[in-house]
């Protein structure tokens, strides 16, 4: 492998770790974050008979999860473009 | 037509759909038979891979788990979506670059060791058995309830109808099938809870009607359901939980055993592309959403329902609960539906104190004691088991025959289409990682495939008796299994891609620590390999170490692993500059190929 190709790979993986980062912080604010430990502080946004924490458990945190895997693979699509590296 | 003619129908008319799919996708070389040719489009290995990942648990148990313990029980909802995360962005695109056909065959050339194949084999052979045992017994349930033959036959049709298809067909039957089979039970979930949606709320999408207004009392719903449940002793179905870490730390073990499990992961080798391997995963949560979204609308509203049969004084707008409560409904004028169930021993009522009424209440609740004394009650006379909300929800309702016959194929495709995956990673872990790649690498293509076939049948022979004849610890079973996946396979798989320093020693230490604590710490609680009265320590919260339930341990277990297995790296020799280049390798899609053999 050449230096530039080698530097090349290493800065796509690079931007890869740093999105996957990104998108798993999403992931565990959703579901640790406003579905568990800050459901109390979201006690006073009330939504059909209950709290907004509540929605996140059952429903919010995995519609956010889908949107995350299809964003995400939206992304390194250009991502494998931009370096070159797609198939 | 009676009822059991129409079930008969809708099962037998669901086989036969199965195994002409089996006639048609034959498998002809040892690629079609692991990986299905490699060429399936990831919208179709996404609803595979939904029917693959919901089971019989998912499908019969996890509504009726929600309905019993409410918010707290919202782990099940999130764990089993949120490991499809993890799974997209950590996993299935560099596996998929990896381009090999089992998930050992990564670990054993990962870490260029036998040995971690050899554990990695072990490990995945021990979570899939388990799991494939509930898979079995749920088959058989829903065979002896719908089609009134014993179970014993039940169980023995469903293993026949499995070899067909997977023998025959290996992962290219398999694949078409779990498309069939996605359809079948997803149709079949939906459509009662569409019905009971509309009957309770007036909105015809479940997700929807769950936050919307109960059309009888004005109430919202779960507002509704919270002020009933507590005039009876419950405690609220929104109650926030006390032990937050233990919620969190068995969220998080679901999610990461759902990541490791093997015969999931194995799914993402069957498509053409590393970007469709991404897009896949995509497509198989929201496959799986249809259904998960769709749960905690199920388990709400039949709870709700089960209330208001027993107790109808409380359907519409109460003034007074006391009095709506003093009212339950007389055994002599229970439902039809009722008296069927009660058939199958799974709801059963016990007159305590002989007035001819269903009292049900929660007579655990110290607190409600003097309410229930007043009232002349003498005891919780009614036990409803969980697993019957949602079969039973068609006839709860009122909801036509067919509707009824439509739960008994898709129960059964739940079942089938994850024994099936499940079958597959153990048969490829046998002929593929231990004959072909530990005892015999001469072996042709031919014989190989003989070998997976042959263990196919095998590991099926293995189910059906499991199924027959479960072992007593058959419901922690599913403990294990994700213990296993969370502290033992995901860790190394995550390490291996993620880590080029990440070394042989290091995974086959992590490895082993992660699954012996985890092991241990179960053990510990439920018993010596689940005998019954050999745990060390009675299986309560206060005996738990800082309030993790065994159940959440799965997640320490990783953290173990992932502890243990940079600690002994860092102070042995780094791995060889070609494993170092393929861990480069997999990390871009660049130059991937169709599955290969080697």
């Amino acid at each position: 492998m050449m230096a530039d190709d080698k530097s090349n790979a290493a800065a796509y993986w690079k931007a890869n770790v740093r999105l996957i980062f990104g998108c798993l912080v999403v992931w565990a604010f959703v579901s640790y974050g406003c579905a568990i430990l800050f459901r109390p502080l979201l006690a006073s946004i009330s939504i059909g008979g209950t709290d907004l924490g509540f929605w996140f458990a059952q429903q919010g945190s995995i519609l956010t999860f889908i949107a995350l895997i299809f964003f995400y693979a939206w992304r390194m699509n250009q991502l494998d473009k931009k370096y070159g590296l797609g198939e | 037509m009676s009822q059991f003619a129409i079930n008969l129908l809708f099962v037998g008319a669901s086989f036969a759909l199965y195994i002409g799919i089996a006639i048609w996708a034959r498998a002809g070389s040892t690629k079609e038979f692991y990986v299905a040719g490699g060429g399936v489009h990831p919208i179709t290995n996404g609803m595979a891979t939904a029917a693959d990942w919901m089971s019989a648990a998912s499908f019969i148990s996890m509504a009726g788990l929600i309905a019993s313990g409410g918010y707290a029980n919202s782990t099940y909802l999130m764990g089993w979506t949120g490991g499809f995360v993890i799974l997209a962005m950590l996993l299935a695109p560099y596996l998929r670059k990896f381009g090999k056909f089992t998930v050992p065959d990564f670990i054993g050339e990962r870490f260029y060791s036998p040995t971690a194949r050899v554990v990695a084999v072990v490990c995945l052979i021990i979570a899939s058995v388990t799991y494939v045992i509930g898979q079995m017994t749920g088959a058989g349930v829903a065979f002896s309830r719908f089609l009134e033959v014993p179970s014993t036959w039940g169980i023995w049709i469903a293993a026949l109808t499995v070899f067909f298809y997977a023998v025959l067909g290996g992962m290219k039957g398999i694949t078409y099938t779990q498309v069939a089979q996605y359809v079948v039970l997803i149709v079949a979930y939906t459509i009662p809870a569409v019905f009971i949606a509309m009957q309770l709320t007036g909105n015809p999408i479940p997700m929807f009607g769950m936050f919307s207004t109960h059309s009888e009392s004005g109430v919202p719903l779960l507002q509704k359901l919270d002020d009933v449940v507590v005039a009876l002793g419950f405690q609220d179905y929104t109650a926030d939980v006390d032990n937050k870490l233990n919620m969190l730390l068995f969220t998080l073990s679901l999610m990461i055993g759902t990541a490791g499990l093997p015969h999931v992961i194995i799914r993402f080798f069957t498509v053409p592309k590393v970007a469709d391997a991404r897009w896949s995963a995509g497509w198989a949560l929201v496959f799986i959403a249809l259904l998960y979204l769709t749960a905690p609308a199920v388990a709400s509203m039949a709870r709700l329902n089960l209330m208001t049969t027993v107790y109808p004084e409380m359907t519409g707008q109460v003034e007074d609960y006391e009095a709506a409560a003093a009212e339950p409904i007389l055994y002599e004028d229970r439902p039809a539906w009722f008296q069927t169930w009660e058939e199958t021993g799974l709801i059963t009522f016990n007159d305590l104190n002989d007035d001819g009424r269903i009292q049900f209440y929660n007579d655990a609740n110290a607190g409600f004691e003097g309410t229930a004394t007043e009232r002349g009650w003498a005891g919780n006379e009614l036990t409803v088991n969980n697993d019957i909300l949602v079969l039973a929800n068609p006839e709860i309702a009122n909801l036509p025959g067919w509707v009824v016959g439509l739960i008994a194929a898709g129960g059964i495709a739940a079942a089938l289409s994850t024994a099936a995956g499940l079958l597959l990673a153990i048969s490829s872990a046998i002929s593929h990682d231990l004959i072909k790649n530990t005892i015999n690498p001469n072996i042709s293509e031919k014989k190989e495939m003989l070998a997976a076939r042959i263990s196919m049948g095998g590991a099926i022979l293995l189910a059906t008796y499991l199924g027959l004849n479960p072992p007593g610890f058959a419901a922690q079973t599913v403990a294990l299994a994700f213990g296993i996946a969370a502290a033992s396979l995901f860790p190394v798989l995550m390490m291996g891609i993620f880590s080029t320093r990440m070394n042989s020693a290091g995974a086959v230490c992590g490895m082993l620590a992660g699954l012996t604590c985890t092991l241990l710490y179960i053990f510990t609680y439920l018993g010596w390999f689940f005998i019954p009265g050999t745990n060390m320590l009675p299986n309560t919260p206060d005996n738990w170490f800082i309030g993790i339930s065994p159940l959440s341990f799965g997640a320490v277990g990783a953290l173990i692993n992932f502890a243990v297995a940079f600690a002994v790296s860092s102070v042995t020799a780094p791995p060889p500059r070609e494993i170092q280049e393929l861990v480069e390798s997999v990390r871009y899609p660049k130059g991937a190929g169709a599955a290969i053999d080697h």
